[in-house]
């Protein structure tokens, strides 16, 4: 990472620029957007799109390099100084998560292409690639800003994409999860605001740092504790948090192909990041996190979650549906991190966004090639798919194995860190749930392993026939990554353990 | 020969015994269209393993510990190699009879007309470069991830047929190992991590001395002990016989030797490094796993004596044999470790030859249960007596190896005057005689019975001729009735047979092995 | 005529009398925030009991709109001004939530016109706009 900043300081330019990435990292994806509808042409904007989403992951990387060697990014936008003006404030947490889902988002275009152009109507391509790049910038900008009403408009912006983006689903099905995720969104967000409005009430600022040391002296007031439970459940509708999970099942199994493997690798992520930004830092010198007892609630809403998700997704006869729900059980994992609350905790609920990020991505990469080949992800129609598609399947089973948690797979590392923090905190027997809770991972995954390897493909199904390779390359690239962070977590544990420690410590209690 | 290899150090050569079979396991994948190609690559790289772990041999009984830390895995705890004597027993084991199994296994999957044979052989290495792994881990973390590895890439051989009933048996089979794995052992790999900030195993244990006391203690050693459920004790044993749905060779080599043997070698591994036997020995409640222990040991063989199928008999077997290394690591006594760990070595010559003996019997006549194989012995000798000598090894009487290991154990169990456990070995050996041997007699000295309808042509009572046209690929050395399997599974019978004998006049080595794994 | 106010007086004096308990003792402001929940829980309850999409999408209306006039009420002052520079204005209403407020509105604009749109798509594929009727179909694809 380091490398990649000392390298993109020897690029010309790069005295004028390196200032301004922050604000850039936001800033080109908006402004490239709308390009897309001067195209107006399919294999254009794709074009387009791809260029400009490497070069905010190449943006991300260097400001995570910049991070990594000299600590905290402050840029005041439009030189309005804190906490008049919009701050935008990269530490640790932030440029790990703006690395991942730019990350995701460089590595899906490759992958759309074929994708899109065999679900989506040629004539609706353009939009597709200016709505996923809007998307994207709304992405950004929830995990760049330190400004609590800015995270509310990038939120919405990333969301009302992302509700044109599924409803361009092939069946009609994808018209309605879009509407019930718009619903339950909009609620979502505007619950975000009354707490944002309330804090502003209290304090008179919304910018985070300067929350952070106003809140303490405020924070017996019912004003407050009312701003904190409505962002929790905002934030909590977003990101999927049992039992707010409704809308995610169905929007993520009828969307397109791409538009599921980006929002699984990333939206909830997001949320997840705004969740543990705001409950750390902004009201991390509170006292809030014991009068609430919200640690509890978590840890309880979380376990439950995690089973939940997994045994409804046992008995899904649609794969893309399946992982859905499988997702609801992993956001689990993410929100049981955070009601650790633990530096630990936090850095397994980090390290698992990140490898979640991975292994759902491959996932579903992988599923989306089967319906690219089969036309249908219905565990009967994928009878020896394993055979039919050597490749596809076997990225699909490592991306399971990660699911379940198998060594030397990403999985593994999170479950580690998880069941670490909670047996430190001698809560054995959330320990014992995530542990279990694995286990029904395996019921589902092996379904559909036994389904492709086991049972002979139909008659006349057509041997080896494989996705195209712009498809295949970055599911095997995410599926060696699973494997390659499953062996080296050092890595990412050590990453994730820096953004934690940015997170609490950006609060003066530092642990709640 | 010596100048091969000969400029590689020892932490080189360990890395080898995993990266061997690895790359043998591709080549196999590569040369899948060609048979004979294929089948002499998965002969060569077993070779090769062998003459790697040979290499390492004299290293570690010079009192070598070569010693390999690869990367961090998660901060603080690496991936780690260390080769030290029980290692070098469990991997010597396993590479000399992958050998023998290769052999055996041409001969069989052949004379079986199996399907698939390419990957069968392809995941066949990955599961003995696995458990290759397992032998040389350098710590809990190496040990359990290849373990985890062991058991997924055995799954694919276990459901090797496809049909139903594979498919339930290798369900059971996997969930079994990786819930007990998952669940118990890794919760207690985790919680030993939390509270000694070490997994290394070290001679005498990672704890301190007043860190654990009961019921931790206990609770922690449940956990591995169940954890590990490869050791099948009860109540998890039911993924063993569930296993014996896959092609024999698996149930040979993997599931009397590679994989059963991982689980208890990562019992004793445990019990010798990770607690110590000094901490095993002052923890009450270790007790009560060893009385569960040595609970498996009598009721498996009871479940065995009723079982009818040759092979689920001999998993049950297996699983009672099994329980005899995981007593002997819990008796927290040096003898009882030294004769768990040759037990390791004694009872898979002897429960290879039989696992051999039950595929050559299905490949020749297509008989599984053993009702059926009244006055077989006479159309098969060399299978019936090779069995015959591998089930008294087994029930441990010489000049078999099987004797060797028993006498330590039960040495052990009365120094430490566990009389109850005792009277389970002195038990468990009649028992061992009872359902074993009258296999071979009857084979002999019975009449071939009225035989039940049989879905099989071959009903027992024919004088070959016409079974041989269902079965061409049998041995019928020109002497009529004489019906035995291919030549290349008779070999491999024959030289582990021949192991279990040499095993008794020349202990020597393991013996010298094992000694130092307790040495002070 | 004022007969006719007067045979209300005791409705309003009721009147008073409640918004002087919810308004409480001391401080002015307290009932618009009642009117807000009263709005925000309008609202809400729309989007949760009524089957009718058009309808979900008035109620999130409403709902919002709830949290402008929220933003709004925290902003005005006793007695302030609108927040211009001019001569002789010393107390005036805060501006700043005024101004988050027109960004909500914009956003609250977008996410009703894309909800109506895709109410038009829906009706489209489902020939219903009724929840309940569209999930009795969706079920059946699913089973």
């Amino acid at each position: 990472m380091t490398a990649i900043y000392a390298y993109f300081l020897t690029l010309p330019f790069a005295a004028v620029i390196e200032p301004h990435l922050p604000v850039l990292q936001v800033v080109v994806p908006l402004l490239c957007a709308p390009i897309c509808v001067l195209l107006r042409h399919a294999k254009l904007s794709w074009l387009w799109a791809t260029i400009v989403t490497w070069l905010v992951f190449f943006i991300a990387l260097v400001l995570l390099g910049k991070v990594l060697a000299g600590g905290l990014i402050i840029y005041e936008i439009g030189n309005w100084p804190p906490p008049w003006g919009i701050e935008y404030r990269i530490d640790a947490a932030n440029a790990l998560v703006l690395v991942i889902i730019t990350a995701i988002g460089a590595i899906t275009l490759p992958y759309a292409k074929a994708s899109v152009e065999k679900e989506v109507s040629e004539p609706r391509i353009y939009l597709f690639y200016l709505m996923y790049m809007l998307c994207l910038t709304g992405l950004i900008g929830i995990t760049t800003t330190a400004d609590a009403f800015n995270l509310f408009v990038f939120l919405e912006i990333s969301s009302l994409s992302s509700y044109v983006l599924i409803s361009l689903g092939g069946s009609r099905r994808a018209l309605t999860a879009s509407y019930r995720y718009l619903v339950m969104g909009t609620l979502g967000a505007t619950f975000y605001i009354i707490g944002v409005g309330m804090m502003y009430m209290m304090t008179g600022s919304l910018n985070m740092a300067d929350l952070a040391t106003l809140l303490p002296a405020v924070d017996h007031t019912r004003t407050v504790l009312a701003a904190f439970a409505f962002v929790v459940v905002g934030l909590g509708l977003k990101l999927a948090m049992f039992p707010l999970h409704t809308w995610l099942p169905n929007a993520y199994a009828f969307a397109p192909s791409a538009v599921t493997v980006f929002l699984a690798s990333t939206a909830t992520k997001v949320a997840i990041y705004a969740l543990l930004r705001l409950v750390l830092t902004v009201f991390g010198g509170t006292d809030l996190f014991n009068v609430t007892h919200i640690s509890l609630m978590l840890v309880i809403l979380a376990v439950i979650g995690m089973f939940a998700g997994a045994f409804v997704a046992i008995f899904q006869k649609d794969v893309k549906r399946m992982l859905a729900y499988s997702s609801v059980s992993q956001v689990g994992y993410m929100v049981l991190g955070i009601g650790l609350a633990t530096a630990a905790g936090v850095t397994g609920s980090i390290v698992h966004l990140f490898n979640h990020a991975v292994m759902k991505g491959a996932a579903f990469m992988a599923v989306g090639a089967m319906f690219y080949v089969v036309g249908s992800v219905r565990l009967d129609d994928l009878a020896g798919i394993g055979k039919r598609m050597p490749v596809t399947t076997a990225v699909f089973l490592v991306a399971g194995l990660s699911l379940i948690g198998t060594p030397v797979t990403v999985g593994f590392i999170s479950k580690w860190q998880l069941v670490q923090a909670a047996i430190e905190l001698g809560w054995w027997y959330v320990a014992a749930g995530v542990l279990l809770s694995s286990l029904l991972a395996i019921a589902y995954v092996w379904r559909v392993v036994e389904v492709a390897y086991l049972q002979a493909p139909p008659e006349g199904a057509a041997l080896r026939t494989e996705a195209p390779v712009s498809m295949l390359v970055p599911m095997i690239v995410l599926a060696a990554a699973a494997v390659w962070f499953g062996i080296d977590g050092d890595t990412t544990l050590r990453l994730a353990g820096e953004a934690a420690n940015a997170l609490m410590g950006a609060a003066q209690g530092g642990k709640p | 020969m010596s100048g091969l290899l000969a400029g590689l150090q020892p932490a080189e050569l360990m890395q080898l015994t995993v990266i061997v079979p690895v790359v043998g396991a591709f080549a196999i994948l590569a040369l899948g269209r060609w048979e004979n190609l294929r089948d002499a690559a998965s002969l060569l790289t077993a070779s090769c393993l062998f003459y790697v772990v040979y290499r390492l041999y004299p290293v570690v009984a010079a009192g070598g510990r070569p010693d390999l830390v690869l990367m961090d895995m998660v901060p603080g705890l690496s991936i780690r190699l260390t080769l030290e004597p029980l290692g070098m027993i469990f991997a010597g084991i396993a590479s000399f009879l992958w050998i023998v199994t290769t052999l055996y296994a041409i001969g069989y999957m052949r004379g079986h007309h199996e399907e698939n044979q390419t990957r069968f052989y392809f995941f066949f290495a990955i599961a003995i470069a696995s458990a290759m792994g397992v032998a040389m881990s350098g710590n809990m973390l190496t040990l359990f991830v290849f373990y985890e590895v062991l058991s997924v890439s055995t799954y694919p051989l276990v459901a090797h047929h496809g049909t139903d009933e594979a498919k339930r048996g290798a369900r059971v089979y996997l969930s079994i190992l990786l819930t007990t794995s998952i669940v118990f052992l890794l919760m207690g790999m985790i919680w030993t991590f939390t509270l000694t900030g070490n997994l290394d195993f070290v001679k005498g244990g990672i704890f301190k001395p007043d860190q654990l006391q009961d019921p931790l203690a206990g609770i922690l050693l449940a956990l591995y002990a169940f954890g590990i459920g490869k050791a099948a004790l009860m109540p998890f044993h039911r993924w063993l016989p569930a296993a014996m749905v896959a092609p024999t060779p698996v149930s040979a080599l993997l599931h009397a030797v590679a994989v059963v043997k991982a689980g208890v070698f990562s019992v004793l591994k445990v019990a010798v490094y990770v607690f110590g036997l000094d901490l095993m020995a002052a923890t009450p409640s270790a007790d009560v796993m060893l009385y569960v222990a040595a609970f498996t040991m009598i009721a498996a063989s009871l479940v065995a004596m009723r079982q009818d199928n040759l092979k689920r008999r001999l998993a049950y077997s297996t699983v009672s044999q099994l329980s005899y290394i995981v007593v002997g690591a819990f008796l927290a006594h040096p003898d009882a470790a030294v004769g768990g760990a040759m037990h390791i070595a004694t009872h898979a010559f002897g429960k290879i030859t039989l696992f051999f003996c039950a595929g050559a019997i299905l490949v020749a006549s297509h008989k599984t249960e053993i009702s059926q194989m009244r006055g077989l012995g006479r159309k098969m000798p060399v299978t019936f007596i090779c069995f015959m000598l591998g089930s008294l090894s087994i029930i441990g009487l010489p000049p078999f190896a099987g004797m060797w290991s028993k006498w330590y154990l039960a040495l052990g169990a009365a120094s430490t005057h566990e009389y109850i456990v005792v009277a389970a070995f002195m038990l468990s050996s009649l028992l061992n005689v009872a359902y074993l041997l009258p296999i071979a007699i009857r084979g002999f000295y019975s009449n071939p019975g009225p035989e039940p309808a049989n879905a099989h042509g071959d009903d027992g009572h024919g004088n070959g001729h016409d079974d041989a046209h269902h079965v061409p690929s049998t041995v019928s050395f020109g002497i009529s009735g004489i019906e035995e399997a291919p030549l290349f599974s008779l070999a491999a019978i024959c030289v582990t047979t021949a192991g279990c004998v040499v095993l008794f006049f020349y202990p020597d080595a393991l013996f010298q092995l094992a000694s130092q794994l307790v040495a002070p | 005529m004022q007969g006719i106010v007067d045979a209300f007086k005791p409705l309003h004096d009721l009147w008073l009398a409640f918004e002087a308990f919810m308004v409480g003792p001391g401080s002015p402001g307290l009932f618009g925030y009642w009117m807000v929940i009263a709005l925000m829980m309008t609202g809400f309850y729309v989007v949760i009991a009524h089957d009718n999409l058009v309808k979900k999408i008035v109620g999130l209306n409403v709902f919002q709109v709830s949290v402008f006039l929220f933003y709004i009420l925290m902003a005005k002052i006793t007695g302030g001004t609108a927040p211009i520079l001019a001569e002789g204005i010393k107390v005036y209403s805060n501006p700043l939530p005024h101004v988050l407020i027109l960004t909500a509105i914009v956003v609250g604009v977008a996410t009703t016109a894309l909800g109506l749109a895709l109410v038009v798509r829906i009706r489209n594929a489902y020939d219903t706009i009724e929840d309940d009727e569209i999930q009795a179909v969706e079920e059946e694809e699913d089973r």
